[in-house]
């Protein structure tokens, strides 16, 4: 299983941040390693899944949704029902419980659309932690729910002013304040991005959603789905849901975000435009030019508006297991409204562009085939952005 | 050229018991023509090695002072390429070691093959790249130390005794020992902790140059860090003077003799 000791998958992945950071990435790659087989762990991990995430989330068959469509059925993996309203908490649970028992005594995150900064806050909160969360200056402006509600948890929300003012430029900051109080402080990386070995952390406290979907949808139809569908931004939710079936029969498909179109360079897709190069602590595919400069990215959707993506979506798309497509700001926006008027869902704009993929190629497979879209989030932090976007 | 040239200027130093002063100079900021007489100033006042900074829009060990100049040089239009064009035209001009700061990406971009060549065909003495730790150097390293360049590796407060053995064996030219956990930019003091830490690096990495960077700011620190280094590396505190409000003319004065008061801190 990967990745490989260097942390490595395939070509992508490693170590690459300043050596100050190292001898504690190779603390907790240890730390890790031995958890991920404790029973005491495990079990805490899991009891907080279950009695305070209140996991499994339920796998729903969108009947209205299927029939709008007129073609496969849909089935909705609801993550938005997680406790603070997105997979995230999956994650930020089982990384608050590592730092616990490395003893830290403060936590950081960086956060995009606030999502991993209210979960981190939170689970801050449960444990005890002091806590300081990183945002782009724009990402608060667009997102100004999450801020107050990360502020209502005790976490310190610090802005971020320079460059981009979004997930980017928050993630260098955070990283900033790690290099600067690596030993209090304990990083709580949001996405399967960053130095080994994060990617593989985040992932493997992500799979409980695939595992859940695998059992569910066996229950419901007595088989494998045809497609599962979720959206990528530094890809954390799809590697939860497709680690449980990357090894069958299915087809998997990740959806970035076009913002105003792919030729339009305001997007974030970075697996279907960028190249190889290195970002925040790991070697993957990046939006840059030709000099190694990361470029500005764009979506609606603050989540996936970052120039990055997670190793492993990298080795996947390159030995083709993995499709990767995407969807425009517009076509997302299309998807959050139908959702929400026909299933009485508002998903996140993120989630969006996973539903709004679904809802294109459900009628061209047909019923015979179904469909698993992770509904990774809610879209509660959306509606005051969404409102201003509809009425210009 | 190269790893002898860095060599040379250690062992030169030794005899004259002085330490070395190494600076720092985002290039580009605020125009690589600027830059480039900036350079010939801090040969001419002093400095005894030269550190030429890619700018990069995302450095990571960097503090708010050289963050601004990597902007400035940025939008000035200014890559690795011409970095490494300005290499090629002041090295006849100026008789000091020329080394290349750069994150590793615009290096990957470039080829880090190609980037060894072409440095020391154009007189690049050596390279730091701050993130690109011990495991992830050894082909750069190998690669460089082949051609004769130096490979100049940081190392942290963090670091263990085991692990500076082991970056002992991929070093050449001088080793770049981080003050601080921390990133760059001036600072009140000198860190208490700094005289054990080097201590410990000498112990594990015996007859290796060690130049002692991050947070020094004026000579009294340079004074107090170059008792325990062998060279002292000046940065952030460069960029200030040359990004505060003013004319040319003052900054270039200023920078003259705030670089000939670090020196002779260290004499």
């Amino acid at each position: 299983m990967l990745p490989d000791n260097n942390g490595y998958f395939g070509q992508y992945g490693g170590r690459y941040v300043p050596e100050t950071l190292i001898p504690m990435l190779i603390e907790l790659e240890k730390k890790y390693k031995k958890l991920k087989t404790d029973a005491d762990f495990l079990s805490e991990f899991e009891s907080y899944l279950k009695d305070y995430v209140g996991r499994p989330s339920p796998l729903y068959f969108a009947q209205r949704l299927t029939k709008y469509c007129g073609g496969a059925k849909i089935f909705l993996k609801r993550e938005d029902l997680n406790h603070t309203g997105a997979h995230k908490i999956n994650n930020t649970i089982g990384q608050a419980l590592i730092a616990k028992r490395m003893e830290k005594k403060r936590v950081i995150a960086e956060t995009g659309a606030g999502q991993h900064g209210v979960a981190t806050a939170t689970s801050a909160a449960l444990f005890g932690f002091e806590c300081a969360i990183y945002m782009g200056e724009k990402d608060i402006k667009r997102q100004s729910s999450n801020v107050v509600k990360m502020q209502l948890l005790g976490a310190e929300v610090v802005p971020v002013s320079t460059g981009s003012k979004t997930l980017k430029d928050a993630m260098n900051e955070a990283i900033r304040d790690w290099v600067t109080n690596v030993e209090s402080t304990f990083y709580i990386i949001g996405s399967v991005a960053g130095p080994h070995p994060y990617p593989m952390i985040v992932r493997d406290f992500q799979t409980v959603i695939g595992r859940e979907t695998r059992h569910q949808i066996f229950e419901k139809i007595g088989k494998l789905p045809d497609y599962v569908i979720a959206c990528v931004g530094g890809g954390s939710n799809s590697m939860g849901i497709f680690s449980a079936f990357l090894k069958e029969d299915v087809n998997l498909i990740g959806v970035e975000a076009a913002g105003l179109g792919l030729d339009s360079n305001k997007h974030s897709a970075t697996l279907e435009k960028g190249s190889v190069g290195v970002l925040h602590g790991s070697k993957s595919y990046v939006l840059q030019d030709k000099y190694g400069r990361i470029l500005p990215t764009h979506s609606v959707a603050a989540g996936l508006d970052y120039p990055g993506v997670g190793p492993e979506h990298s080795y996947l798309k390159d030995i083709k297991r993995v499709f990767y497509t995407s969807v425009t700001d517009s076509e997302a926006l299309k998807a959050f409204k139908v959702l929400s008027e026909i299933e009485g869902i508002i998903p996140a704009l993120e989630s969006a562009h996973a539903v709004s993929y679904a809802m294109k190629i459900a009628k061209e497979i047909g019923p015979s085939k179904s469909i698993i879209v992770n509904l990774s989030g809610r879209g509660d932090k959306d509606v005051k952005r969404v409102q201003e976007i509809m009425e210009v | 050229m190269g790893i002898g040239r860095i060599q040379n200027k250690f062992t030169k130093l030794q005899k004259s018991k002085q330490k070395g002063l190494i600076a720092y100079l985002t290039i580009g900021d605020p125009n690589l023509e600027i830059s480039e007489r900036f350079l010939e100033l801090i040969a001419k006042s002093g400095a005894d090695i030269i550190e030429l900074g890619v700018p990069y829009a995302d450095p990571l060990a960097d503090g708010p002072v050289i963050q601004y100049a990597d902007e400035i040089a940025l939008n000035s239009g200014t890559n690795l390429v011409k970095v490494i064009d300005l290499a090629a035209r002041i090295g006849p001009k100026i008789d000091i070691p020329i080394i290349l700061m750069s994150y590793f990406n615009p290096i990957l971009q470039y080829g880090p093959d190609l980037l060894i060549n072409n440095s020391s065909a154009i007189g690049i003495d050596g390279f730091i790249i701050p993130d690109l730790p011990l495991e992830e150097s050894r082909n750069f390293s190998l690669k460089a130390k082949k051609k004769g360049c130096a490979y100049i590796p940081l190392v942290a407060p963090t670091t263990t005794p085991s692990r500076l053995r082991k970056i002992s064996q991929i070093a050449s030219g001088f080793v770049y020992c981080v003050s601080v956990t921390g990133i760059t930019g001036m600072r009140q003091n000198v860190s208490s902790e700094l005289p054990e830490f080097i201590k410990r690096v000498r112990k594990n990495m015996p007859n290796m140059n060690l130049a002692i960077g991050f947070g020094i700011s004026n000579p009294e620190q340079a004074s107090i860090v170059g008792q325990i280094g062998d060279a002292v590396i000046v940065g952030s505190a460069i960029m200030k003077i040359i990004n505060q409000h003013g004319e040319f003319g003052d900054k270039k004065t200023e920078l003259s003799s705030f670089i000939s008061s670090l020196k002779k801190a260290l004499v």
